[in-house]
């Protein structure tokens, strides 16, 4: 039997009736039509799913049913950049070519995202470690961590404060 | 990979769940984290007909140190217990909850579900094993509390029965001069263990083991306490030999299988590294 | 220590890459993310044996699921001719859905087509097949002894597929029984996969208004597949349109085609809509093209101060079953040869027998050109097993053992032509980078009180780019690659190659090669790959090839444009094309350099007539 919930995508409201079965990472990519959260395996073991709940919380939406996230927030990949502007992470993805294929680099992101919430100041053993949920098959994970940092200096940095 | 289809139902509280599962039995599911039942739905394994979703119920998100017990609420996720301060000097507790599955998937994930799955090679049992936690199971006859040692019955398999919840593992708090450690053995984070170890000592002023608590997990069917490797501790002074003689016995009672991860024989002595490495650290803590 | 790197306009210059903006932004075009109206889902039913006779197949359960518009078995697709599709050595078959019997573990049996994905899921799981197992054999080894036949359909009933060999066998015997030092070691490189993180999919849309098929595909090689299609179908290739959109990583994996391909197609053929499938990474893992599994015995003899006198190698190639191997059809064994690595070896000989086993299919170019890592692998290891024998320092034995720069252009004994180098002073180089020498110092001191450590060198020399047309194809189509540039009126253009990226960055490197040749600014060089209908026929991208095949393409469409320019330039300018050089990025009259233009201007000149819109508004 169907279910009808409300899933507050990139601060706007998604409604939908949806079988209990659909992961959110579907419910993301078909319902809300964002596709740039990805599905890379079948055992929660890759992160390119990775999505951050109410603000802080990264979760893996292929192993979430969307109905548990009724009523909740989710931001995704699509929700980073503010009025064009991209968020310090993308910029930071981009500057020091933490990308190859692009396929991990969604769930990366959010999983940065949500550790820089929790600690803004992480060095790079934390970075490592924090992301040692999400899988890259291209990059080698340098740069990865290099685009970490850099976001997270950038995000201490208050805007407008010189230097 | 997709789930088979299912019932759905949302449990505001702790009756409204166990009302919940009354009329399906076996066929029913508690879901609170989902980050093993739903990887075991996505891949057809399990295919519950009703999954009740407790996530809901605020009550039982709670990790609080209180009458003797730390206890822990059903929802609670790993990553509070990670996270959490005051559980830092709880050093086996800690050290496990900084180590199961993956960064991500702690947030979501809640120790008592760990428990209630169950999986051979689940650090949450062993841990539990070595910590003398205790479970406690509602349901529609009432309450009752389950030491983990009878809780764990076999693979996948609990204490808890049809129509029947956990809402809390509570962990008695250890006297002082006690310490643990939580080691493990992974490829790579995320995976099962390849083997694991447990461990938690008690010393007098002299030194000397008056308590001790050895598990082992994801060598035999479940996780495992070997008690013959505790009663070579218990009384002694924790020299290296005797440290060794404990860790070669819980090699001797693991019986691990052959798989991707390594052979039973390289394992079986992975169990006495293990265990080794997790005495000598908890030795270290109280000698700090 | 570092490298210098020449500085040129747009090439040696570091920029950010252009393709990133809508990767970060989550606005890729992955296959997944493709959605055509009416479209329909496949899933595939699985075989759980290894090796088993099919006594029946019972698709009506499935039939009457509501949502369910079609089940595939191979007596379908028997009736359309499309039950078996070649490989890439042209010489094999494979079955689209098994036949009689299934091979590997999880073979495809049949496919489901439904309206969602669950019900189609749902489905494939009621469709019920007989099977009565018979003996698997998944070693080589056993392979070998044709007790369990894999392969009942080839006319040969044996499971030994082929022999390869080059060298001098007898030179190289006498030279190994006649050393001082022979060491031989059993190397297994293990059966692996590429697992690029977005998995192979297929959108196949039919459409029976214009006759044309459309297929979004994850294919590190469009143009090839499509010609395969057209040659498999019957479908005449301009009927044909593949398009291959942003992929989440390739590493060889997605150059095969694969079954759940071949029934997507039919099935959109057959109900007249879209029919996607993506497969789960279960069966990315189990059925799609794996790398290398390669059994090689590595022989080496040296004089007892550490020359090398003799190398051979013999390879059991475990190659699943089917041969399946991605080689060029004169290389079965791929770019093997190139096992004398980077030494001067007098004499070599390798050989290779290639076995069937009940395996899944494969023998991609993973990370790497055709069967080179596996090489690559045998003789560095071998080289550091003799270095211990002889109680020598590997780099040492290296050193005393490279191919020397005056040797260059060098002949190996395995039939490479190796143009260049200069093999010590790039060692030395490394050796200065990492700090040997405290290396070996640190290693000394932790070993004196028990501690293990040890330092990894390996100097590799690698054969990529394929390739000349008359060594190198794929399933005969020739390894060439081409390129297509057009310049605007304003000087921006679009470039395209028979290449396809899944990763590397081709929309910027591409963009630089041709802003180099041509002064342009690579922002505004547009690249485009993957689209059969625009892009110039290449064999794609996988085996280190693009740069040097694709790559190289674009400098000489570049340097053709470049000299069509001149004249227009040299008419601008009002002297004759001979007076004209090209220089600094620009046109320039020479001896006058203040008399230039630049190819931006040319561009533009090219289109109009003067006064032009600009000048008019002055």
């Amino acid at each position: 039997m169907k279910q009808r919930v409300s899933i507050e995508v990139n601060g706007q409201k998604v409604e939908a009736e949806v079988e209990p079965r659909l992961l959110l990472a579907y419910f993301l990519r078909e319902v809300a039509g964002l596709t740039g959260t990805h599905v890379g395996c079948d055992s929660s073991s890759c992160g390119c799913c990775v999505v951050v709940m109410d603000g802080s919380i990264p979760v893996k939406s292929c192993t979430m049913f969307a109905v548990m996230a009724d009523g909740h927030a989710i931001k995704t990949v699509e929700g980073l950049a503010v009025g064009g502007v991209l968020h310090p992470l993308q910029q930071a993805f981009w500057d020091q070519h933490g990308l190859q294929c692009g396929f991990c680099t969604p769930g990366m992101m959010l999983s940065a995202y949500a550790m820089l919430q929790h600690q803004p100041n992480p060095t790079d053993a934390e970075i490592r470690r924090f992301l040692s949920g999400n899988l890259c098959r291209c990059t080698g994970y340098q740069n990865i961590v290099k685009a970490v940092r850099q976001a997270a200096e950038q995000l201490a940095t208050p805007a407008g404060v010189g230097g | 990979m997709f789930p088979t289809a299912f019932d759905y139902v949302r449990a505001r509280s702790v009756d409204e769940a166990i009302a919940a599962l009354q009329p399906h039995g076996a066929d029913a599911r508690i879901l609170a984290g989902g980050q093993s039942l739903i990887p075991a739905m996505r891949y057809r394994l399990a295919r519950p007909a009703v999954l009740v979703d407790i996530n809901p119920i605020q009550d039982l998100a709670y990790l609080r140190e209180e009458d003797g017990y730390v206890r822990v609420g059903a929802t609670t996720r790993d990553v509070t217990l990670e996270r959490s301060s005051f559980l830092a000097r709880f050093t086996l507790l800690a050290d496990c909850s900084a180590l199961v599955a993956d960064p991500v998937v702690r947030h979501m994930g809640t120790v008592v579900g760990s428990l209630c799955h169950n999986d051979p090679a689940g650090d949450w049992p062993a841990t539990a094993l070595a910590a003398r936690a205790e479970v406690v199971i509602r349901g529609p006859g009432g309450t009752r509390v389950v030491p983990i040692d009878q809780f764990i019955v076999d693979s996948y398999t609990t204490a808890v029965g049809d129509g029947e919840m956990a809402t809390e593992v509570r962990f008695p708090i250890p006297p002082p001069r006690t310490a643990g450690a939580y080691e493990k053995l992974e490829r790579k984070v995320g995976d099962f263990a390849t083997a694991a170890a447990a461990v938690r000592i008690t010393l007098d002023e002299r030194g000397v083991c008056t308590a001790a608590d050895v598990a082992i997990t994801a060598l035999g069917p479940t996780a495992m306490r070997v008690p013959e490797a505790e009663r070579i501790l218990i009384g002694q002074a924790l020299t290296d030999e005797v440290i060794e003689a404990a860790a070669v016995e819980a090699s001797r009672f693991a019986t691990p299988s052959s798989d991707g991860r390594g052979s039973a024989d390289y394992k079986k002595d992975m169990a006495r590294v293990l265990v080794g490495r997790g005495l000598r650290k908890a030795l270290q803590r109280l000698e700090a | 220590m570092s490298v210098e790197i020449k500085q040129g306009h747009a090439m040696g210059v570091s920029m950010k890459r252009k393709e990133d903006p809508r990767l970060i932004q989550g606005k890729g075009r992955f296959l997944d993310d493709i959605v055509l109206p009416r479209m329909l889902w496949q899933a595939i039913v699985h075989s759980p044996y290894a090796h088993a006779r099919i006594k029946s197949i019972d698709t009506s359960a499935a039939l009457a699921v509501p949502g369910v518009k079609a089940v595939i078995t191979a007596k379908d697709l028997q009736g359309l001719n499309l039950h078996y599709i070649p490989t890439f050595h042209g010489f094999d078959k494979q079955m689209v859905l098994a036949i009689d019997k299934v091979v590997y573990q999880y073979q495809e049996v049949a496919a489901v087509v439904a309206e969602t994905r669950q019900i189609a899921a749902d489905a494939a799981e009621l469709v019920e097949v007989e099977y009565e197992p018979l003996d698997a054999v998944v070693s080589p080894f056993e392979a070998a002894k044709d007790q369990v036949i894999v392969r009942e359909d080839r006319d040969q009933k044996t499971n030994h597929i082929y022999h390869w060999e080059v060298g001098a066998r007898a030179d190289t015997d006498t030279a190994l029984a006649g050393s001082a030092k022979h060491i031989k070691q059993r190397m297994w490189f293990q059966r692996c996969h590429p697992a690029p993180l977005e998995p192979c999919g297929i959108l196949a849309d039919f459409n029976a208004a214009t006759g044309r098929l459309t297929l979004y595909l994850t294919s590190q090689a469009p143009h090839a597949h499509r010609t395969v299609v057209s040659l498999v179908t019957g479908i005449p290739e301009d009927k044909i349109h593949i398009i291959s959109p942003d992929l989440g990583g390739g590493f060889g994996n997605k150059v095969p085609v694969y079954p759940g391909y071949v029934c997507a197609a039919v099935a959109s053929i057959v109900t007249g809509v879209p029919v996607k499938w993506i497969e789960t990474r279960t069966e990315n893992l189990t059925t799609t093209g794996f790398a290398r599994d390669y059994h090689m015995d590595v022989e080496i003899g040296a004089t007892e101060d550490g020359q090398l006198t003799a190398l051979k190698v013999t390879t059991l190639a475990d190659h699943g079953a089917v041969d399946a191997a991605a080689d060029p059809t004169k290389y079965p064994a791929g770019m093997f040869g190139i096992v004398t690595g980077s030494y001067n070896f007098p004499t070599a000989f390798t050989e290779l027998d290639a076995y069937f086993t009940n395996k899944a299919p494969g023998g991609v170019a993973y990370r790497c050109s055709f069967r080179v890592t596996e090489a690559s692998f045998a003789i560095e290891r071998g080289m550091d097993i003799l270095a211990d024998e002889l109680g020598m320092d590997p780099v040492a034995l290296r050193q005393k053992n490279f191919v020397r720069k005056e040797q260059f252009p060098y002949s190996s004994p395995l039939g490479f032509i190796y143009d260049s180098g200069d093999y010590h002073a790039t060692l030395q180089k490394a050796l200065e980078g990492i700090g040997y020498q405290d290396l070996l110092a640190e290693q000394a001191e932790k070993r004196a009180r028990g501690d293990l450590m040890g330092i990894g060198i390996s100097t590799f020399t690698e054969a990529v780019g394929a390739g000349p047309s008359k060594h190198f194809d794929i399933m005969g189509l020739k390894m060439f690659d081409s390129a297509e540039i057009r310049i605007h009126p304003t000087g921006a253009g679009i470039v395209r190659t028979g290449a396809k990226s899944q990763g590397q960055g081709h929309e910027t490197t591409w963009a630089q090669i041709v802003a180099e040749e041509l002064g342009l600014d690579p922002q505004n060089l547009m690249v485009e790959e993957g689209d059969t209908d625009t892009a110039p026929y290449g064999l794609g991208t996988y085996a280190s090839r693009s740069t040097p095949v694709a790559g190289a393409a674009l400098s000489m469409a570049a340097r053709r444009i470049r000299e069509k320019a001149r004249k227009i330039a040299a008419h601008v300018l009002e002297v004759g094309e001979g007076d004209v050089e090209w220089a600094d990025y620009k046109f320039q009259v020479k001896g006058v350099p203040s008399k230039s233009i630049t190819m931006k201007e040319v561009a533009f000149a090219a289109y109009t007539n003067p006064p032009t819109i600009t000048t008019r508004r002055t």
